[in-house]
């Protein structure tokens, strides 16, 4: 079977990067975004297709082969090389599609929101050159190519968060994301080096070189021969590897304590927002750990509940702090954050992936991808939603809104769907994976999956909150009388019908297939184990968290949906702390702020920079110093009268002579 | 036959000519000359020695033609020197060049 094609699913967007980049300023804004929608309309046809093709393919041993279309090395150093390739296997053309998707989404959407932005070229060449490198961090073959395009779309992503550079605002917050996820990201290299240092070899899936290698089993996608290496080298060596990988992970996907930089990644244009700090950057994180998955579940078990935790604490944190935001990206942001750590978590919880399929501990890695796909479907959904809100009521604040729905039928109807989706509600996308993570967690413990439900009934709070502050609630008579708030354009509402489209398909298929257990669902194509798994749901799990979801719901409904909302003003009124406290995030800004600049500025950077002054550059200093006196003193003898030096020399020469006969 | 003695003091008298020369004028082309004097000393005595020390052997009057082959490019190199320190300084005098110094 040929994939030749796939390379240009990575050309395609690079190629508009150069265009853009070099010629945009000569184009017109909209030759430039025709060209950056029409390469990533090919490329979307492109993955559409290599998705049909791959997952149409047989099976082999009850398992999709990986494919190596391409792979060369690109720096051999020895022992150890850098490969540069594609890869496919089940999750990578998963990735292709919600990638591919959410980004072609995304450039319709800009036409509209972008129009007449100052820089509009500008932004879609790092559009391509952001889908360029998320397309090849999913596609990588070796976790060394995975890393270059880590960096990469870091750096888009602060190209993109710094989009508005007057903007003070915006400059600060690209550069706390590029430092924070740089930060986390020397963690995942030092692991990369230990695991390549161990193993002697970076590569996911296999020894030799050439095209289209296909693996035999698929269980493992790692050479078991170089793993144990690494392990008669040390029991601890690749679990520590693996945990420092994930706290790259960590950064990028916005866990507990590095989350501190999505909140402000607000900043940048809320289509960017979008792609990237919803749908697919922030999943590199939940992505990295499913691609060593294997290894974790085979050489690190333990060490997988620093994962859940994490991802427990996260999910908490993030959801009490978006039941108190009053921005609406804010809240997005942190609901983004929430989400993605039930990613993280459904992973964690998944302790029987390789062996016994049909064994409920090995739903966790289903779950976490499922729940990865409509999640990057239904938020993409959400912030192009507010996306749409904020053009017509230019402002963030929830204040300012209110009463939208008779404004704006099209956004409310897509943003409902999308709400209900996150929410949990049975026919929408996200009740079928986020049931799958819940029940993935009550088979890991019972403690944990409680707390997962009850953060669950905290999201579809906090997204109702949201719901009704925008489009119920209070309308701001006074800011609307001012400017009449209207529906977005076309280019803006295609691209959100399209998404809440796909999110009730997806939705009421998964559904379906779930409680009748027909074939064809997400497990169909990726599992932990690459092996055919039909999902069921469990009935208890699903009606609970159904149940919860809805009084959620009506809960919030009951707070936020009138006109006056005494019960909200008196929450406010009895625990204005816990609000303040919530409000601002529990100070996890301060704190780092505090250990960064009064701890590790003040004890570490200070006495280091003291020591480099004083002693390093004082010893360099000395040498200068001494050799400049030196000069100084024998520089009179340097008289300029070529007479006296002849003097001199004779003299010299006269004493020498002198000295040679005396002996 | 004049005594291979003659030849030294000859040498010895040049050479000594030449230093004072060379210390005591300001002019540059009278420096060079000065510095021609010294090399023709040390031309002298290459061919007195070799006489004295080597007769029928040949290296000290090679060793001589040399020198002056040396000395005569060496003449060239310093006329060259003193022409563009004049253009620059307008003065041929050794006082003149003491920028270097600064």
């Amino acid at each position: 079977m040929d994939y030749g094609y796939t390379i240009f699913i990575l050309l395609l967007p690079l190629l508009s990067f150069l265009i853009l980049g070099l010629l945009g300023m000569k184009m017109s804004h909209k030759a430039a975004g025709l060209i950056g929608t029409c390469s990533l309309g090919l490329v979307t046809a492109l993955s559409y297709y290599c998705a049909f093709q791959y997952f149409g393919a047989d099976r082999v041993d009850g398992v999709y082969q990986t494919i190596v279309p391409f792979n060369f090395t690109w720096l051999p150093l020895g022992r150890l090389h850098f490969d540069m390739g594609i890869m496919l296997d089940p999750i990578s053309v998963m990735m292709l599609i919600v990638i591919s998707t959410v980004s072609f989404m995304v450039h319709i959407y800009s036409f509209g929101y972008m129009h007449g932005e100052k820089g509009f070229q500008r932004y879609y060449a790092f559009l391509s050159l952001f889908t360029m490198s998320m397309l090849g961090l999913v596609l990588a073959t070796n976790i060394f190519q995975m890393y270059m395009f880590w960096e990469l779309v870091g750096v888009s992503s602060y190209l993109l968060i710094g989009f508005y550079y007057p903007l003070h605002d915006a400059v600060a917050a690209s550069k706390k994301a590029f430092i924070v996820t740089r930060f986390a990201d020397g963690f995942f290299l030092v692991g990369i080096l230990i695991f390549g240092y161990y193993t002697g070899s970076f590569s996911f899936s296999f020894a030799g070189q050439g095209a289209d290698v296909i693996m035999g089993q698929g269980t493992t996608p790692f050479i078991a021969g170089d793993m144990a290496k690494a392990v008669a080298a040390g029991g601890f060596i690749l679990p520590t590897a693996l945990t420092l990988m994930f706290i790259g992970g960590a950064g990028k996907s916005a866990m507990f304590p590095l989350h501190i930089w999505l909140p402000d990644a607000m900043e940048g244009p809320t289509p960017v927002s979008a792609l990237i700090h919803a749908a697919t950057m922030v999943v590199a994180g939940v992505y990295q750990v499913a691609r060593m998955f294997p290894l974790w579940i085979q050489y690190a078990p333990e060490a997988m509940s620093i994962i859940v935790w994490v991802g427990v604490i996260t999910a908490f944190y993030a959801a009490a702090v978006a039941c108190a935001q009053t921005d609406i990206k804010r809240v997005l942001a942190f609901s983004t954050i929430s989400q993605i750590a039930f990613m993280m978590v459904a992973l964690g919880v998944c302790t029987e992936g390789v062996t016994g399929h049909e064994h409920p501990g090995s739903v966790g890695y289903l779950a976490g991808m499922f729940h990865l796909f409509t999640h990057a479907m239904f938020k993409a959904c959400l912030f192009l939603g507010a996306g749409c809100i904020i053009h017509a009521v230019h402002s963030n604040e929830m204040a300012l809104m209110g009463g939208l729905r008779k404004y704006m039928p099209v956004t409310h109807a897509t943003f409902l769907i999308s709400c209900l989706a996150i929410a949990g509600i049975p026919f929408f996308s996200g009740f079928s994976s986020k049931d799958e993570i819940i029940s993935a967690c009550m088979n890991y413990s019972p403690v944990v999956g409680w707390i997962m439900t009850g953060i669950a009934a905290m999201t579809a709070f906090y997204m109702f909150r949201l719901y009704y502050g925008i489009f119920w609630g209070t309308e701001n008579k006074e800011a609307h009388a001012h400017h009449t708030p209207h529906e977005a354009p076309l280019t803006m509402t295609i691209p959100l019908i399209v998404l809440s489209v796909i999110t009730v398909g997806v939705g009421v298929y998964t559904t379906l297939a779930g409680f009748l257990g027909w074939g064809g669902s997400f497990g169909s194509f990726v599992t932990a184990d690459g092996h055919d798994y039909t999902i069921h749901f469990d009935a208890t799990v699903a009606a609970v968290s159904t149940v919860v979801a809805i009084c959620s719901i009506c809960l919030a409904t009951y707070i936020y949906k009138g006109e006056q909302q005494p019960v909200a003003d008196r929450l406010y009124a009895t625990f204005p702390r816990l609000w303040r406290a919530a409000y601002k995030r529990f100070y996890q800004d301060e704190i780092w702020q505090f250990v960064t600049h009064k701890v590790i500025f003040r004890c570490i950077s200070r006495p280091i920079a003291w020591f480099d002054r004083r002693v390093i550059d004082g010893t360099f200093n000395f040498a200068a110093w001494g050799t400049s006196e030196a000069g100084e003193s024998i520089r009179v003898w340097q008289s300029g009268d070529v007479r006296l030096y002849a003097v001199w020399f004779l003299t010299g020469a006269v004493a020498l002579t002198l000295i040679l006969l005396a002996l | 036959m004049v005594p291979v003695q003659c030849y030294f003091v000859l040498s010895a008298l040049l050479f000594f000519i030449g230093v004072y020369g060379f210390v005591t004028r300001r002019n540059l082309i009278a420096m060079l000359i000065s510095i021609e004097l010294v090399l023709n000393a040390v031309d002298i005595n290459f061919a007195a020695f070799n006489r004295l020390l080597f007769p029928g052997l040949n290296e000290g009057f090679f060793m001589t033609l040399f020198s002056i082959g040396v000395s005569a490019a060496e003449s060239a190199v310093a006329i060259a020197i003193i022409l563009n320190v004049y253009r620059k300084f307008k003065s041929d005098t050794v006082d003149a060049i003491s920028n270097l110094k600064h």
